[in-house]
């Protein structure tokens, strides 16, 4: 078969999308139809910059949700190698195709012969799966920490502060070539860090829900113990593994509910550990700036607990900075995944991550571009539209 | 002013203390030493085997002390092992145990020796040579110093530009200018070095469909740095962070147009550059300047990808090289020299602040 042309490469491209389109669609219409009932989320729509960061963002959460869930969209296999297709340029048709085969690579094919297309569109899923989560509970550490050093101030202040400036002293890429070797996960630091790490959500989340009922004790309790319950356990199964990296192993394996890949979980726990501190110094100053206005001057009065205070009257209040802060790291953490996996750490090296592909592709790059070029301009989109998503919400919740 | 820059000293000394024995006790993990071992002594090693291996040479002993033996203020080690003979941590090759001083440490200029290629890791790294009698070879300049030429034209580049632009758009804002302004420093600060690197690479370096004006590779930068191997490195460095200062300095620079000495000033009639020039960028470029200065550890992570995908020795370069080896000293002089320079630019930046900003210098 001949090769295809761009023309027909691209309107190909644009039918393996189908899904994501229709997705998309639906999305906009819908939020466009409801905006001035959605707050913030509605007003997105009402700033050009924020509506495309968002439509990017939206792709590929789509494409990785489509493939993830139900392996629409890729035409290949991401690891499968089929011979004659090494290096070959996008359109390529597989000669003597197996039954059932896409007949073409639509991307072309890698230096093992592997479709590159499919390995960006799996990659995505990766990427898609990680940095969300992994911004969410820096998140967690980091207001977790962040508040009460900022309210209560002296020593505790101090001492995290100095902590957290420890932490942010390491150039990144030290830190993660010293955290992410197979060498430290025999030892379990990745396991113990994990343990640290994953209890904070745990702490939040009663804590909020403590302070917010500490008055009503027959509501409290019940939520609190269904709430901690279901928590811990899926604390312990997070940190429990019946392999090996394990910490935990007095943990009874039926109430083990899922183990959790040992390559992702160093990975995702050191890029938690290295965007916490900076989320901490954010909130911390949020709370500096915030806790001497009349509001919780006035809740003190009334005799809230200082934990009502942080989590129900300080943090709703700087949740604008945050949610934009938010989008920014997210987009951050990618490119922190991208260097993991440029730097072959942590994940396995056939994994189709992009940091992973682009380190593949870059070895050959002055012969073969398309091995590189596809995943670097798809992180590329991606950490663009969050930007630009943190930029509308930026402009949209200064309006008020 | 005195007690205050004693003071951020104070912090910066019990920080790099940290610091290094973090790394220390990260680097001398039983399983990297046993890795040590089996690459020094032979892979067939037994498990006693390796320990008396590690036990001869000092390795099995409280992690404190070999890290004070490592900063220099604990005495080296003196050890009679198993196999009869004995070894010094200070000792050197071709000079007797007796002669061998008693401390030999960060402190005193002693770096150890690299695992890999047996030379001094003060040496490589610095470029210096600590023996009188086999001075390096000035053509092959210390890792520091190759760093440090790429990360001086990397801020030549960035600086002006980022400011420029960040000024400009600021100026006026949500200007058209300002958009596309925006627009650029968003893609910039978007943009990775591995990625911004890779699609330079394909459109100025490769040889199948590209410009070819560029060379893929630095590695002839080391020796004679010309247009042609060191512009796409510099590029690749400067672009994400021509981005991000510059979106700094337009917040900072819009925040001060829209002050009130700024208004008094044009209702007093004084031009628009005029009030740009004598009055709003004084304020304007404060916030920049501390960013400028904290910017240095991403730099330094922007550096480890540049040199890698440009093949240009530096530190970085070495960085990868140690820690793919299980090179445990030479990957402490890196770490050593890395949080010298973060902590640097940050006291620079705490005291440049200091001095810029007139509100906290006069207090």
């Amino acid at each position: 078969m001949d090769p295809l042309s761009w023309g027909e490469i691209i309107i190909r491209i644009f039918g393996q999308f189908t899904p994501v389109w229709i997705a998309l669609v639906l999305t906009f219409v819908i939020s466009i139809k409801f905006k001035h009932s959605l707050g913030l989320y509605g007003r997105l729509f009402d700033s050009m910059v924020g509506m495309v960061g968002f439509a990017l963002v939206m792709f590929w959460a789509y494409t990785a949700l489509f493939t993830g869930l139900f392996d629409w969209i890729a035409t290949h296999d991401p690891l499968t190698q089929v011979s004659g297709m090494k290096n070959k340029v996008p359109g390529t048709a597989i000669s003597n195709p197996a039954e059932g085969l896409y007949e073409y690579y639509l991307l072309g094919g890698d230096n093992l012969a592997r479709d590159v297309f499919s390995r960006v569109v799996k990659g995505s899923v990766i990427v898609i799966a990680i940095a969300p989560f992994a911004t969410l509970f820096a998140y967690m550490v980091g207001i977790t920490l962040g508040l009460p050093a900022g309210y209560y101030g002296g020593k505790l202040d101090t001492f995290l502060s100095f902590a957290a400036n420890l932490i942010l002293a390491f150039p990144v890429i030290l830190l993660f070539y010293l955290l992410v070797t197979p060498e430290i996960a025999l030892v379990g630091i990745p396991a113990y860090m994990a343990a640290a790490l994953f209890i904070f959500p745990l702490i939040f989340l009663a804590m909020l829900l403590n302070s917010k009922y500490e008055t009503r004790p027959s509501v409290r309790t019940p939520v609190l113990m269904v709430v901690i319950g279901i928590g811990f356990l899926i604390y312990m199964s997070a940190i429990s593994d019946t392999n090996r990296y394990t910490l935990v192993d007095f943990w009874p394996s039926f109430l083990d509910l899922y183990d959790v890949n040992p390559e992702i979980l160093i990975v995702f726990v050191s890029v938690v550990f290295v965007n916490s501190p900076t989320i901490f110094r954010i909130v911390r100053g949020l709370t500096l700036d915030v806790k001497a206005r009349d509001y919780v001057a006035a809740a003190q009065t009334r005799g809230e607990s200082p934990w009502y205070i942080m989590l129900w009257e300080i943090l709703p209040n700087v949740r604008g900075p945050l949610i934009v802060d938010f989008c920014l790291r997210i987009g951050y953490t990618t490119i922190l995944l991208g260097t993991l996996g440029f730097f072959g750490l942590g994940l396995p090296p056939e994994s189709p991550d992009w940091g992973t592909t682009i380190n593949d592709g870059r070895r050959l790059l002055s012969v073969y571009l398309h091995p590189a070029l596809v995943p670097a301009f798809s992180l590329l989109s991606l950490v663009l539209g969050l930007n630009l998503l943190a930029d509308g919400l930026r402009e949209e919740s200064l309006k008020d | 002013m005195l007690q205050f820059i004693g003071r951020r000293l104070g912090i910066m000394l019990l920080t790099a203390l940290c610091l290094t024995f973090v790394v220390f006790f990260l680097t001398n993990l039983y399983p990297n030493l046993e890795k040590l071992a089996k690459t020094q002594g032979n892979f067939r090693m037994s498990e006693e085997q390796v320990d008396t291996w590690l036990a001869n040479r000092g390795y099995k002993r409280n992690m404190f002390i070999k890290y004070g033996e490592w900063l220099g203020v604990v005495p080296g080690y003196v050890i009679t092992g198993t196999d009869g003979e004995t070894r010094a941590r200070c000792a050197r090759k071709g000079s007797a145990i007796e002669d061998a001083s008693t401390y030999c440490g960060v402190l005193q200029g002693d770096w150890g020796y690299s695992t890999v290629s047996k030379e001094p890791v003060g040496d490589v790294l610095l470029g210096l040579s600590d023996n009188p009698e086999t001075p390096r070879d000035d053509s092959r300049p210390g890792r520091l110093q190759l760093t440090g030429y790429l990360m001086m034209w990397a801020m030549i580049v960035t600086i002006p530009i980022a400011l420029l632009v960040g000024i400009f758009a600021g100026m006026r804002e949500g200007s058209k200018t300002d958009r596309t302004l925006s627009t650029f420093s968003i893609a910039t600060s978007a943009t990775p070095e591995y990625v911004s690197g890779v699609v330079l690479i394909a459109i100025f370096a490769s040889s199948a469909v590209g410009l070819k004006w560029f060379k893929g590779s630095a590695a002839q930068a080391m020796t004679a740095p010309g247009l042609e191997n060191f512009t796409l490195p510099v590029l690749t460095i400067a672009l994400f962070n021509i981005g991000y200062i510059a979106r700094m300095t337009r917040a900072s620079m819009a925040e001060v147009m829209t002050a009130q000495y700024i208004r008094t000033a044009r209702l007093k009639g004084v031009s628009f550059a005029g009030i740009v020039i004598k009055h709003a960028l004084r304020n304007a470029l404060i916030a920049p300047f501390t960013i400028i200065a904290l910017q240095i550890p991403y730099l330094l992570t922007g550096v480890v990808i540049t040199e890698t995908l440009f093949n240009y020795k530096g530190i970085g370069w070495q960085l990868v090289q140690a820690a793919g080896n299980n090179d445990i000293e030479m990957l402490l002089g890196v770490s050593v020299v890395s949080v010298v320079i973060v902590l640097i630019s940050q006291l620079i930046s705490d005291i440049g602040y200091v001095f810029l900003n007139p509100r906290i210098r006069l207090s």
